[in-house]
């Protein structure tokens, strides 16, 4: 990357300052994102392989993962259909408070995990204002699945919404009504035109919805019970570990956590790179 | 660049790039102002502190004519002590654990003996662990053997990350091997029956309690008399009601002076006369206003029909001592392990 950044020196730039720049942020990269990951990977030396399997397939610890992992999919999957129709709403008609309502979308980035989830265990449980009408038909939220799925539900809401409403943006409206003129229905001109359109938006972002909500803590941690093998998620055997000066330990479990993130960012990044390709003819 | 070959430029703008980022960072110089001292605590000792700060303040004044300032951190104390391990300057830590001051000790930080350096093992105050039941006591819940029933559900919080959440365990483990004498089998039946019944493992004591008085979870919350009589001010008197069974276990509240950081910052004897203020009968009598039994005999006198008589089971008596009570129930694997188990 860089012998190509240096090659296009040559070229003319319009702002100056690219060696400064990427000093900076080079250094930047480092101080917030690479060292810290080093000095995990230092703790993890501590372990010897059969240390580090034993750790890391803990029945209760496998209990976690199963835990996080279906909380995070169900979160995703209803993400993915929400925050569709959310952008769709925001793009395509023209409401009161339209501005408002885009702007809400930010709110969970902006709100501290943990006030969310302390606002969703009090909505939520059986004497809260939601909870109590869902008592009766035998659905309780907090304290069980449903209650993790939905606090990472909420925390990772803005990344479908704010990776698809620009590509949608860029989809005229003409594009679906032309569709129509060709005699498409609705659902045809939906699947065949306008999703494949975003399809690559979507999947970014329901990606990231999914990952984000594989490390959430703070919001998960007040409305999921902690009860060993039901409602255990893995960031909080991380806390546990911590709590109990286990540095090894916690690295360890978290390395997981890590490991499946950043293979999931490298899979979508690959795959998006492909299927931008496949769009373009190669020339993406 | 000025002729430079642009691998170097670019080096050396990147160098500058870091001489300026890293320049940005460097900590501003430190000016004369009045000594502070930082008390690192617990996490719900935060209303405790702010009302005994100020009082230690005109103490300080009155014996030095010094006019000084407290600051406090609190959080779950062993949070607290990781904090200090990695550098956070606390001068003294008023903690609830024995062991995160123990944690402290074997890394050089507090005096080996710091139990030793102030009475009652460096205790200024003690508590117990008491249940709080909702109002008239529907479950008629009177003792430990009443908390492994079928019918009654608990809120308590996670030994593993509490302080508190694991003096509740200690207690039930010291009432069942007292009540079963001593018969391992029997003890870890009534064990597993009784974290079987929890229905919410919160993190802290304060995620307990909101649990149960907001939330409306579980029959019984299990958590420091102090911090359940706190509840009832707090909640309404007439909503719940405290039972504090016929055995408990003592727990400490141990404090010390992280030598390390108070020589450093020069607050040594500040640090020592904090913590002697906390044995004065001032500070003692405050103590038990917020409902932490005292060993002052004068103050405990007046305030004993707030605390009701009950067998006091020590750490050391049961377990043999801090570091055996961790390794064997707390550890990675270890009884708590276990009996949570499937």
């Amino acid at each position: 990357m860089i012998a190509q950044a240096l090659m296009r020196r040559r070229e003319r730039r319009v702002l100056p300052g690219f060696g400064l720049s990427l000093g900076i942020s080079l250094t930047f990269v480092s101080l917030v994102l690479l060292l810290p990951l080093t000095s995990l990977v230092g703790q993890l030396s501590q372990l010897s392989w059969s240390q580090y399997w034993f750790l890391i397939t803990d029945p209760r610890l496998l209990a976690s993962y199963a835990v996080t992992l279906f909380g995070a999919g169900v979160a995703a999957l209803f993400n993915a259909a929400f925050g569709l129709l959310m952008a769709w709403v925001l793009v395509r008609y023209e409401f009161p408070g339209k501005r408002l309502v885009d702007a809400l979308m930010d709110l969970p980035f902006a709100l501290p995990t943990a006030v969310a989830g302390i606002t969703l265990a009090t909505l939520y449980s059986s004497n809260g204002w939601i909870g109590r009408l869902l008592e009766p038909w035998g659905i309780s939220v907090s304290y069980t699945w449903i209650g993790i799925a939905l606090a990472m539900a909420f925390t990772s809401i803005p990344f479908v919404v704010r990776t698809v409403q620009p590509v949608l943006e860029d989809l005229p409206a003409e594009v679906d009504e032309a569709a129509m003129t060709l005699g498409a229905s609705d659902g045809h001109a939906f699947r065949r035109v306008i999703l494949p359109y975003l399809w690559p938006a979507l999947v970014t972002g329901t990606g990231l919805a999914f990952v984000r909500s594989l490390g959430e803590f703070g919001a998960v941690i007040f409305i999921a019970g902690g009860k060993p093998y039901e409602t255990e998620i893995t960031s909080l055997m991380v806390f546990v570990k911590l709590q109990e000066y286990d540095y090894a330990g916690a690295s360890a479990v978290a390395s997981i956590v890590l490991a499946t993130s950043l293979a999931l960012l490298l899979a979508i990044n690959l795959w998006q790179g492909r299927f931008i390709k496949r769009l373009h003819g190669g020339r993406g | 660049m000025l002729g430079l070959s642009r691998p170097r430029s670019l080096f050396a703008a990147s160098t500058l790039g870091l001489a300026l980022t890293l320049g940005a960072l460097s900590p501003a110089q430190a000016q004369d102002q009045p000594r502070e001292l930082l008390n690192s605590s617990y996490d719900i000792a935060r209303e405790l502190f702010a009302a005994i700060n100020p009082k230690f303040i005109d103490w300080w004044q009155e014996q030095h004519d010094e006019t000084v300032g407290v600051k406090q951190s609190h959080g779950g104390s062993s949070t607290q002590a990781r904090s200090i391990m990695q550098g956070l300057r606390a001068d003294v830590v008023t903690f609830n654990q024995v062991t995160d001051v123990n944690v402290l000790a074997d890394a050089g930080l507090v005096a080996k003996d710091w139990q030793d350096r102030y009475p009652n093992n460096a205790s200024p105050y003690y508590s117990t662990t008491a249940f709080l039941v909702r109002k008239g006591n529907p479950k008629q819940i009177e003792n430990w053997d009443d908390l492994a029933r079928d019918d009654v559900s608990l809120v308590f919080p996670n030994p593993k990350t509490s302080g508190n959440g694991r003096y509740t365990y200690l207690a039930a483990w010291g009432y069942a091997d007292q009540a079963f004498d001593g018969d391992e089998a029997k003890i870890e039946d009534y064990m597993k029956t009784f974290l079987g019944n929890v229905e919410v493992f919160d993190t802290g004591g304060r995620g307990a309690t909101t649990t149960f008085v907001e939330r409306g979870i579980g029959d019984v919350l299990i958590t420091f008399e102090s911090e359940v009589n706190n509840i009832r001010n707090e909640y309404g008197k007439d909503d719940y009601e405290v039972v504090v069974p016929p055995v408990s276990i003592l727990a400490e509240f141990p404090v010390a002076v992280v030598d390390e950081y108070a020589q450093r910052n020069g607050n040594e004897d500040l640090a020592k006369g904090y913590l002697d203020y906390l044995y004065t009968e001032e500070a003692q009598r405050l103590l038990a206003g917020f409902n932490y039994r005292v060993n002052d005999e004068k103050v405990a006198a007046e305030f004993s029909d707030q605390f009701p008589e009950t067998e006091l089971l020590r750490v050391e008596d049961v377990f043999g001592s801090w570091p055996e009570a961790m390794q064997t129930h707390f550890s990675s694997g270890g009884e708590l392990d276990q009996l949570q188990r499937r």
